[in-house]
């Protein structure tokens, strides 16, 4: 029997949304002078670890959550000074967009150029003040059940369990978390999320979710060419015109700057490499005349979840909540997620807390948290932008961003139709017998680099001898049908150079290495496998990146 | 008896650092700092003392900024009974810190203290020899077996040659080495108990001690990138390269 512990509520992830959600819980026991216990496990090594984010910062949840944040020290060190959004051509042309062109949803004033990883740091230093606790290094592992079906908690993993499943030395077993109320923070494709999606049926009736990867690195510029607060965003090149997503400058303090790609992955061509196209976008002169110089100082990836109110599942089942971009909350329009995930944090917070007010037993089903979140303006928000996303997949980049200007100039989003789209992403890859290969220019050491020597800037780090935490449903799936038909995308779209093909001398055939150590937990492979037989497990607690001020 | 076991606040050692932009020092903004390897090391055998009965008491104690707190509720929640802060902000040598140390001993008289043999950010490996020195204790460096009976330790210790075995009296200092124990993972009901567990902070300028550093840092520079190797076909084309390239047979 796993020993346990018991809580009033237990949140699974220390994001913005499964903090803003804890500090709300207990600013209200507070005010109502209740005793309550709330507890939040993360997988990182520390809180912020495992946060990556581009970011520019909405801070309208913020404020409503700490009307007081600049007093009390909150990381928003940089105000917007001004937006420029190009349309690149090729590897040499970009035609700057005139702002009166600009969609309204991607104007900054007002906003902060911010690292989500030290706001969620200072987050965490809000909510232990206000007394939760927060247990970074572990990771839920298992959601654990009543007998009548509702959710009782999780379960932690176990730790010091060798890669052939046997104890090590060091082995503690896991732990078990029962909460009257858990609540899933864990982010795009959660591990636990998706399996409450199925547990549940959750997602029944509302479009196909749709995801993006983001790849990302932070850089030291010469202080000359540093503009704290210039926002940079772009489309185009380096994607084809089947391929939509879109690049983006920040300039942050102390002459540091974020350079990153979103490669949106309902693309076709099993060919493409995010990582690459990333890679050669930078040696565009919009971006290489504000890096030349610099030096390089972290690197990472993420998952996005960008479906928007189309594909928002329902949100509530017995005993429990899913908030943030385990659900799916970003507004794709504006491509941010902070401050709706918060958002949607704070309400599950009321929610959970005018329950157990009433009723302190929990386990309930809280239908009253969809009536909430319609009511507020997290919903106003992404009714407004639910075209925006298949705009961009139906019409491609140029007429889905005519479209989109109408729509969010003009009708602010209130055309009075929605566009759906509902093939999934792994549908969406082509055999590779009918795409051309594409060559990707070979890194210069300066403003390119390679995989290795990028995952080397991510921190990652795994424990060795531990069990495969990409866990395969049919081992002869990678080699006959991902490598046969697909030509390996896998080994491609991993931004970690985990997936690689290797000859196997002995069998005359390719055999699949994964390289787990190098994993930096952003999911794509479980959303992206055209086979879907790859399912991402946590790790032991603490493995994965250890990213800075990402 | 009880142990005294240091614990340092240092980058973690999975982590990537980098130079200042001055060159005038390891830009640590921003990095994530962990308990020193070799600390984690220290607690752990002063615990598994402490559970063997041989021990009474654990006390860590660390010198550094007021987040090195941390680093203290980490060996907390290992084990230790009880944490010292002596909190100092400006940068440590190793002697300030042996002297700083002696203070607290002279206060809490352990029968033993237990250190890393060295810490991953300044590698200097000097604080448990001088520690020793100061107090006048017997001292074991780099230990990799520690056993204790009545006043004595047993203690091996790993050198060039193979393994030496030195018998100690107490009260005395132990450094540790790398393969003496592998830390255990701190279980979620000690991470919490570690929180209500006692910790003393004291000012390092209240204690009589010269903190006037004694080292001036000239410059810090980042190491040369090693080039890649080659895989050579043959032996011979090794003593060929060996020949012409490198002259050096
Ligand atoms: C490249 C990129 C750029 C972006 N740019 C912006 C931007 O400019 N502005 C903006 O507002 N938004 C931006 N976003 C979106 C924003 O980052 C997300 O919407 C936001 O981080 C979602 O918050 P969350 O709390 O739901 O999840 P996350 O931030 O993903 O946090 C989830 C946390 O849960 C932990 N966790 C997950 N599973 C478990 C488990 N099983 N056990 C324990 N812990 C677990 C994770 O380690 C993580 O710490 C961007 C995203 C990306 C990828
Ligand atoms: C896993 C690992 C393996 C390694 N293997 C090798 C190897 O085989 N060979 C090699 O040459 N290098 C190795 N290194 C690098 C080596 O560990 C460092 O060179 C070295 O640890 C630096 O010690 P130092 O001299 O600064 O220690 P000191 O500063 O003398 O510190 C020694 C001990 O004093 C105590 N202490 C010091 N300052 C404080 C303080 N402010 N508060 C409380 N206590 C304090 C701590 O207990 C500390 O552990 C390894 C590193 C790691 C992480
Ligand atoms: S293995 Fe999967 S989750 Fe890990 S980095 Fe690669 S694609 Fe991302």
């Amino acid at each position: 029997m796993r020993e346990s512990m018991e809580f009033d509520v237990v949140i699974v992830g220390a994001g913005p949304a499964g903090l803003s959600t804890a500090c709300r819980l207990m600013q209200q026991a507070q005010q109502a002078e209740r005793d309550m216990s709330v507890c939040v496990v993360e997988k990182g090594s520390e809180v912020g670890a495992h946060i990556f984010s581009g970011a520019v910062l909405e801070p309208r949840a913020l404020t409503e959550l700490f009307p007081d944040w600049e007093d009390r020290g909150a990381p928003l060190n940089t105000p917007v000074i001004g937006d420029e959004i190009y349309l690149f051509q090729d590897a040499e042309r970009a035609k700057r967009i005139p702002n009166s062109f600009v969609p309204k949803s991607m104007h900054n004033e007002g906003n902060y150029v911010i690292s989500l990883g030290n706001l969620t740091r200072w987050l965490a230093e809000q909510a232990e003040g206000l007394g939760v606790e927060i247990f970074p290094g572990f990771a839920a592992a298992e959601i654990l059940y009543h007998e009548n079906g509702a959710v009782k908690g999780i379960a932690t993993g176990d730790m010091g369990v060798s890669a052939d499943g046997s104890q090590k030395g060091s082995y503690m077993e896991g732990m078990e978390l029962h909460a009257k109320y858990t609540v899933f923070s864990e982010g795009c494709r959660g591990h636990l999320g998706k399996q409450l999606l199925a547990k549940y049926a959750l997602d029944d009736g509302v479009d196909v979710q749709h995801y993006g990867i983001g790849i990302k690195e932070l850089w030291d510029i010469d202080p000359a060419k540093h503009k704290p607060g210039l926002v940079v965003h772009g489309a185009g090149w380096p994607l084809d015109k089947d391929t939509n997503g879109g690049s983006f400058l920040y300039h942050g303090e102390n002459n540091q700057v974020v350079v990153g790609l979103v490669v949106d992955l309902s693309y076709s061509n099993p060919y493409l490499g995010p990582f690459d196209e990333f890679q050669r976008m930078k040696q565009h002169p919009v971006f290489k005349n504000t890096l030349e110089g610099g030096k390089r100082v972290s690197y990472g990836a993420r998952a996005m979840t960008k479906g928007g109110l189309n594909a928002l599942p329902k949100m509530c089942f017995p005993g429990g909540l899913l908030v943030g971009c385990d659900a799916g909350t970003l507004n794709f329009a504006k491509i941010k997620g902070t401050h709706t995930a918060m958002k949607s944090g704070m309400v599950a917070a009321e929610t959970i807390f005018a329950a157990l007010q009433t009723d302190d037993e929990g386990g309930k089903e809280l239908n009253a948290f969809t009536e909430a979140l319609n009511a507020s303006w997290l919903y106003d928000e992404l009714h407004r932008s639910r075209n925006f996303g298949p705009a961009m997949h139906k019409f491609g980049t140029f007429w889905g961003g005519a479209f989109n200007y109408v729509d969010q100039n003009w009708f602010k989003g209130k055309l009075p139709f929605t566009l759906h789209d509902n093939t999934p992403d792994y549908a969406q890859l082509k055999e590779a017998s009918e795409c051309t290969p594409i060559e990707y220019p070979k890194p210069d050491g300066k403003i390119s680099f390679d995989k290795l020597s990028s995952v080397f800037l991510s921190n990652t780090n795994h424990e060795e001898d531990q069990p495969c935490h990409l866990t395969l449903k049919d081992e002869s799936v990678p080699v006959k049908r991902n490598w046969g038909l697909f030509s390996g995308p896998e080994a491609r779209f991993c931004p970690a150079g985990v997936y690689e093909f290797v000859e196997d001398p002995e069998k005359h055939d390719m055999r699949l290495q994964i390289n787990a150590q190098n994993c930096l937990h952003c999911k794509t492979c479980d959303i992206k496998d055209p086979s879907q037989n790859i399912t991402w497990v946590v790790p032991e607690g603490t493995g994965g990146p250890n990213y800075p001020n990402m | 008896m009880k142990i005294l076991v240091m614990v340092k606040r240092v980058s973690d050692p999975n982590v990537m650092i980098r130079v200042s932009a001055d060159n005038s020092s390891v830009d640590l903004n921003n990095v994530k700092m962990a308990i020193n390897p070799f600390c984690e090391i220290a607690v752990e055998e002063a615990v598994r003392l402490k559970e063997a009965g041989i021990a009474t008491e654990v006390v860590a104690l660390s010198i550094g900024g007021t987040q090195s707190q941390e680093q203290i509720r980490t060996a907390l929640a290992m084990g230790a009974d009880r944490g010292i802060l002596i909190e100092s902000e400006g940068p440590l040598e190793s002697l300030t810190v042996a002297k700083l140390t002696q203070k607290i001993i002279e206060e809490e008289q352990p029968g033993l203290v237990i250190l890393g043999k060295q810490s991953t950010d300044t590698d200097n490996s000097q604080t448990g020899q001088m520690l020793a020195s100061l107090m006048g204790w017997a001292q074991g460096t780099f230990a990799s077996k520690l056993e204790i009976s009545g006043e004595k330790i047993n203690l091996t210790r790993e050198v060039d040659s193979g393994l030496q075995t030195l018998s100690l009296s107490m009260p005395a200092v132990v450094t540790c080495d790398l393969r003496l124990n592998e830390p255990r993972f701190a279980s979620l009901p000690n991470i919490m108990k570690a929180k209500r567990k006692p910790l003393d902070v004291k000012a390092a300028g209240d204690l009589g001690v010269d903190l006037t550093p004694r080292i001036k840092t000239l410059m810090v520079e980042t190491p040369n990138e090693r080039q890649g190797g080659t895989v050579l076909g043959s032996v011979a084309e090794l003593v060929e390269k060996l020949k012409t390239e490198k002259g050096v047979i």
